[in-house]
């Protein structure tokens, strides 16, 4: 099977088509903490894409600031090539502790997003229902999330974000609360349902590992203050699968490239 | 059931005790509890204590309902706005211990001697703990629940009725809860202070008429309504919180 991935690797585009650009972000929390300074990575639609660098190099900070979530002090953020201001409809959010609602079932967590948008219930449950089968968790639409394991809550919580069926996916290390063999097989899912949702996604880590298994671009960052050092794309072929991408030998070198990178700066 | 025995026992024990005291002593101001019991059947059918109820119920619902209103909506103020918080503590910490018994007859001369008093003097009692719960379940709402909804475009309403609201349940209800208790003392007092409206018309007069047992069936009743209501609030409570305990 050639996958899409693989095509898009095989043929790097000219004028690359960039879904969302942040430029000269930064950022100085209320205690004087210099979080950003000056960041500026453009994202292109339809790829994955991960912020990869120490804690507290501003992951977060600047994926909330992508989300709208979070005012940059200085900087701006574009997507479609529109400056944004707040929070929109073509961009999700997966959140690392999940945020699903403990009183609530899965079926309506994950028709959340539409609930809110005022989607009628008849309507927004089917296309909840659609997501929560494609993410794999069909036969859990009426337990609540404590009767879930972290994964499956993740997974709740990615297809809530499926739902409202946003262009740009924004995960904050979705998979770091989860136990390392289930951390896998989300990664490797994740891939196969992206290769049928035409999604870019912005993707946070602080493994190397997952950052150079999952994606068309690495990022990296360093603290003190947060910036970016280098961008790194790892391109080798998807096609083969999960087992013989960790095999393969560009998967293994640009692991250690970016390590080799990343350790300069932590002292 | 057995961990009802001791509560049933220590009630017999008292019932005993009441019975065999009174009985020895012989005074008129403390009947035996037989009598009572025997009375509260009598009181229970007067015209004048079925009023009463109804006054007393109605000024309490208002009261209450005034108190759930404002001590939410105020709780959840203090709990998402600093700004808010740092005003309003101050006067919600002093009257939260404020012995407002006293306040009820300054009342009066403002609200008049009749069910809007007593209405105020409900409400005065209830809404403090009201506030100062939903406030501290307010506050430990997870920041992610309401950036989720936030990202999802929630408006102000959605925020307070689907994420606020539900995620501060446990506390608001232990407020609400604890509301009712002290809202129940809150009209009895503002009744018997005004001493016109009500039960508190009804004590006045079976006091003044020295009708003792009449009295004391009146007592037992108004504890046992009390002690229901709280009950059910309780049960209201548990149903309530069921599953945002696993939060
Ligand atoms: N609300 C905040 N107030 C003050 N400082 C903050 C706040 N949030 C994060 N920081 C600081 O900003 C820096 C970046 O944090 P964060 O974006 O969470 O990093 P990461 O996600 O990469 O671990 C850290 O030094 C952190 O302590
Ligand atoms: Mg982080």
């Amino acid at each position: 099977m050639t996958s899409v991935t693989a095509i898009r690797m095989a043929e790097p585009v000219e004028v690359a088509d960039i879904i969302v650009k942040a430029v000269d972000i930064s950022k100085r929390y209320g205690d004087g903490t210099q979080a950003l300074s000056d960041v500026t990575i453009e994202f292109r639609r339809g790829e994955l894409t991960t912020l990869l660098g120490p804690s507290g190099c501003g992951k977060t900070t600047l994926l909330k600031i992508i989300a709208g979530l979070l005012p940059a002090s200085g900087g701006e953020v574009r997507v479609d090539n529109r400056t944004v201001y707040g929070p929109g409809p073509e961009r999700a959010f997966v959140f690392q502790d999940f945020a699903l609602m403990p009183w609530a079932s899965v079926l309506r967590n994950v028709a959340f997003g539409l609930e809110l948008r005022g989607t009628p219930k008849a309507e927004r449950e089917d296309i909840a229902r659609r997501y929560i089968k494609s993410v794999g968790l069909a036969g859990a639409e009426h337990k609540f999330p404590s009767e879930l394991s972290g994964g499956m809550r993740q997974r709740a919580g990615l297809a809530r974000a499926l739902t409202v069926n946003a262009d740009v996916l924004l995960m904050d290390e979705p998979f770091s609360a989860i136990d390392e063999q289930m951390r896998r097989k989300l990664q490797e899912d994740l891939l196969e349902l992206l290769r049928e949702e035409q999604k870019s996604v912005i993707f946070v880590t602080h493994s190397i590992e997952e950052a150079v298994y999952l994606s068309d671009q690495v990022v990296l960052l360093t603290r003190n203050p947060g910036r970016v050092v280098k961008s790194i794309r790892p391109g080798f072929d998807r096609g083969a699968g999960p087992e013989a991408v960790r095999r393969d030998q560009r998967y293994l070198d640009a692991v250690d490239d970016i390590w080799s990178q990343l350790k300069q700066y932590l002292s | 059931m057995s961990s009802r025995l001791p509560v049933f026992l220590s009630l017999l024990a008292w019932a005993l005790f009441w019975e065999l005291s009174t009985r020895i002593a012989g005074s008129t101001m403390f009947p035996p509890l037989s009598a009572i019991i025997i009375t509260i059947g009598d009181v229970v059918q007067l015209k004048s204590f079925q009023t009463a109820l109804v006054v007393t119920a109605r000024a309490f619902a208002i009261g209450l309902g005034l108190a759930l209103v404002v001590g939410i909506l105020v709780g959840a103020l203090m709990g998402r706005f600093d700004t808010a918080d740092r005003i309003l503590n101050v006067w919600v910490n002093i009257f939260i211990s404020a012995p407002l018994t006293a306040v009820v007859p300054a009342l009066m001369p403002l609200l008049g001697i009749g069910e809007t008093t007593v209405v105020a003097t409900v409400f005065l009692f209830a809404v403090w703990v009201i506030i100062i719960d939903t406030r501290e379940g307010i506050r430990g709402v997870s920041p992610s629940l309401v950036e989720m909804a936030r990202s999802n475009g929630a408006t102000r309403w959605q925020m307070f009725r689907k994420i606020l609201l539900p995620s501060a349940m446990p506390e608001v209800m232990t407020g609400v809860r604890l509301g009712v208790v002290r809202g129940v003392k809150g009209v009895i007092i503002g009744q018997i202070i005004i001493a016109l409206v009500g039960f508190g018309a009804l004590f006045e007069t079976y006091l003044q008429t020295f009708q003792m047992t009449r009295f004391w069936a009146l007592v037992l009743v108004v504890f046992s309504l009390g002690f229901v209501l709280v009950e059910i609030v309780g049960l209201l409570e548990r149903r309530l919180t069921l599953h945002a305990k696993s939060r």
